[in-house]
């Protein structure tokens, strides 16, 4: 299988997408430009990962959203492809509609920068698919806009699918408004597509592979992720 | 020609810059302020020589497709001559 890491003028997390892939757990990877109007062929999983692209400028994903690879991105994801948007990634799927819902300022208008935890509420993602249901992770968060927001319909249409992914929980593994670190509704830390084949998350897993790092949490997660890809 | 897109943030949305500004007037003793929005303001100059309608068409659908997301922004768009 290959990773494809897209990278955007203002991705910074790029780099370290591709180590956790390449060196932590082993696959081939490929860093690939925004103004490229393919995906490698041998793509099995595409990393949008996180940073400011474009500088922010307008809202945070809206003009990498309209780069010539994410028309890429949006066939293979068509094609039933599996998607990872990590923090400014996900920021990127949501503006280019791959994803249900916005990402807001957050609620204290500080941006946040600490360790969560991760409840997993549904196997219906590609991140989350190998995971115990319930089981949970710690690994940090680092951003300004990760406020989720939708409609009412839209975020119980969501709920019932199965497509709020992961939720911010405290030291007892309970949703609590405390546990929250930006506001985002119902405590919604990831969310997948009604197919269940693209996800966004705002925490970091690539920040959480070594205990070097502060933890291996992220690795164990992102290890699911392989295995779910490589079938 | 130039066009004025106005966006703000939907009204059902919580707006936490409107709400810290707010509170800034208060520091500052302005009273009677019940609400502050923050949006933005995005100026267009248009080729010379567009016809009216077309150019309407075309702006409304720059603010749908980039300049504001219809999801949590609503926009307006004024005529500046």
């Amino acid at each position: 299988m290959r990773v494809s890491v897209l990278q955007f003028p203002g991705s910074n997390c790029d780099h370290d997408v591709t180590y956790a892939f390449g060196s932590v757990l082993g696959c081939a990877t490929s860093l690939v430009w925004h103004g490229d109007t393919q995906l490698p062929e041998d793509t099995s999983l595409v990393i949008v990962p996180g940073g400011f692209s474009y500088g922010d400028y307008l809202r945070c994903g809206a003009i990498a959203a309209h780069a010539p690879i994410m028309a890429a991105a949006k066939r293979f994801a068509e094609q039933g492809g599996a998607i990872v948007g990590i923090c400014n990634g996900f920021q990127i799927l949501t503006e280019s509609r791959l994803l249900p819902g916005a990402l807001l300022r957050n609620e204290n208008l500080s941006f946040v920068c600490k360790n969560v935890t991760l409840r997993v509420e549904s196997h219906k993602s590609p991140l989350t698919a190998k995971l115990p249901l319930h089981s949970t992770y710690t690994m940090p968060v680092a951003h300004m806009e990760g406020n989720f927001i939708a409609d009412t319909a839209t975020l119980d249409a969501m709920e019932q699918n199965g497509q709020l992914v992961l939720r911010y929980v405290d030291g007892h593994g309970e949703a609590t408004r405390h546990a929250n670190p930006n506001g985002a509704a119902r405590n919604i830390a990831g969310v997948s597509n009604a197919r269940g084949n693209v996800i966004g998350l705002m925490p970091h897993p690539e920040r959480a592979i070594e205990a070097l790092l502060g933890g291996t949490d992220g690795r164990t997660m992102l290890r699911g992720l392989v295995e779910y890809v490589r079938g | 020609m130039r066009a004025r897109v106005i966006v703000l943030p939907r009204p059902e949305i919580l707006d936490p810059q409107g709400r810290a500004v707010a509170h800034a007037l208060g520091a500052l003793h302005f009273g009677g302020v019940q609400d502050v929005r923050v949006g933005r303001i995005v100026d267009l100059t248009l080729q010379d020589g567009l016809e009216r309608g077309a150019a309407e068409l075309q702006v409304r659908k720059m603010a749908k497709d980039l300049l504001a997301n219809p999801i949590v922004e609503d926009f307006q768009i004024q005529w500046l001559d």
